[in-house]
């Protein structure tokens, strides 16, 4: 690791007020993607300011309902709060689909959805990425492009977002509540969270400098049939190919997608609204157009298109075996 | 070297205070300035699980933290879980399940080991978990949760064995 001093904050001002006044410092939360980052020298920073200690990790419900999950929560703790296994069991399941059980006990909320891309030309500091190193140039492009992003990418950067914890929160509306450095606060929908790559792949979300995420919200419970389901290259411990976030509604017109997200197959965990209001009853090849509209695959990542109709396919009749059983996931 | 900072470790109940370099990994502190060497060094990113030791009870990669980013911290190596005469119930049922071979990847084994049945008891949910208001003990959640912790001698069957028997209650 290069070089940088350490700090740790005691409140969420000081720790913002740190991150503005030290050129190159950034928060650090868990680690486990920053420090794996330094080691290769992907990552830089000339300070770290520790957030660990600011008492944001806890779980509340909030006046409307919903659940209100302190950004240092930690990933495991999450998945396992008896709400969120009862009420929200689409993201308990995506985050036991992420990383080991290790990385799960480490890795914080905000971290997680801050999570870098695993492009292998992003952490290869001998190939060109326009991420890493703005106007550069896209290694990818003509490269090793097999989990690659199909939709939402650009001509300078077709890197994925990696997160599945993230893929459920946009699935389920949730929003990030912040602090800037000059200790206001403001709330963004997941949604506006992540910024489109354009021809500014650095930039990756709508975060301001030294913004910090302190908590995220979910609405309430929307009931349904929750299931997130994760193609890889192996049967755990691995990105996804393709991951298919899915709350279903069966009534006696069929199967409806109330909600219906995706990892593995953009810059952002990628919802398809379009396939959402397709009413009840339409086949999974209906939905899976609708999704797949305007995908861009390359030579390599084109099997995804393929995997895509399949995954989906195969996640609606688990849907609907889980509402003949009569269970909710 | 940037400006070193005092931290107090209490590792396997012991306290110590440590000046360390924030660069400083857990793992590094252990191993080079408190010569606990029972944590191995693989990868070193937190793909392969030699590094895992337990910090306040939970399984950690010890390469992805920084130690001073522990200060205070309780942290639990192989060397505190149980020593030569009076093994740890898990070690004892490794070692009697033939659950490894050259023994490199083992202290990280034996931790997360431990740590996963307490992580089933407490509920926590892994992928291969099927209900998530009732989760147990079976040898497809021992394996999913085990994936974290890499055995290149291929002791996993034996490892899952010594877990099982554990889990079971039959040390």
């Amino acid at each position: 690791m290069r070089q940088f001093t350490y700090q740790r904050a005691t409140s969420v001002e000081e720790a913002v007020a740190a991150v503005r006044a030290v050129p190159g410092a950034r928060f650090i939360a868990g680690g486990t993607n920053l420090l794996d980052l330094m080691k290769l020298h992907v990552e830089t920073p000339a300070h770290l300011v520790d957030v660990n200690r600011l008492g944001l990790d806890r779980i509340e419900t909030t006046p409307e309902g919903g659940l209100r999950i302190g950004a240092l929560v930690r990933n495991a703790d999450l998945a396992a709060h008896a709400a969120v296994r009862r009420d929200y069991a689409l993201l308990s399941r995506a985050i036991a689909a992420g990383a080991s059980g290790q990385l799960r006990n480490k890795a914080s909320t905000a971290g997680n959805l801050l999570q870098r891309t695993r492009c292998p030309y992003f952490y290869d500091r001998a190939m060109a990425c326009n991420k890493r190193v703005p106007g550069s140039g896209c290694a990818a492009l003509d490269g090793h492009s097999h989990n690659l992003a199909i939709l939402g990418a650009s001509a300078h950067c077709i890197a994925t977002h990696p997160s599945d914890m993230a893929v459920a929160m946009r699935a389920l509306d949730a929003s990030v509540e912040t602090v800037d450095a000059d200790g206001a606060a403001r709330t963004i929908p997941i949604a506006a969270l992540y910024l489109p790559p354009g021809d500014t792949p650095q930039l990756e979300t709508s975060l301001r400098p030294a913004e910090l995420i302190t908590a995220v919200t979910l609405p309430p419970p929307i009931g349904g049939i929750h299931l997130y389901r994760k193609v890889r290259d192996r049967a755990s411990y691995a990105f996804a190919t393709v991951s298919v976030a899915l709350v279903a509604n069966v009534t006696d017109g069929g199967l409806s997608a109330s909600r219906l997200a995706f990892g593995g197959l953009a810059p952002a965990p990628w919802r398809s609204e379009a396939a959402e209001h397709i009413p009840g009853g339409a086949s999974a090849a209906d939905l899976a157009d609708a999704v797949l509209a305007g995908a861009r695959p390359t030579a390599h990542n084109a099997y995804k298109l393929a995997l895509v109709r399949r995954t989906l396919a195969a996640s609606m009749a688990q849907a609907l075996d889980i509402h003949s059983e009569g269970a909710r996931t | 070297m940037s400006d070193p900072h005092s931290t107090r470790l209490v590792v396997n109940g012991r306290e110590s205070t440590l000046s360390l370099d924030p660069a400083v990994t857990l793992l590094d502190a252990l191993r080079d300035d408190l010569d606990l060497t029972g944590t191995k060094k693989g990868c070193d990113h937190g793909q392969c699980g030699a590094c895992t030791v337990l910090v306040n009870g939970r399984r950690i990669n010890s390469c992805l933290s920084l130690a001073v980013m522990h200060d205070g911290d309780q942290i639990t190596t192989i060397e505190g879980i149980g020593q030569p005469g009076a093994l740890h119930p898990m070690q004892a049922a490794f070692i009697r399940h033939d659950g490894f071979q050259c023994g490199f990847c083992t202290p990280g084994q034996i931790c997360s080991s431990i740590a996963v049945l307490d992580e089933i008891r407490r509920q926590v949910p892994s992928h291969a978990t099927r209900d998530l208001l009732a989760i147990g003990i079976s040898d497809d959640e021992l394996r999913e949760r085990m994936s974290g912790n890499l055995c290149r001698c291929g002791a996993y069957p034996n490892i899952i064995e010594a877990l099982r028997d554990v889990g079971e209650g039959h040390p």
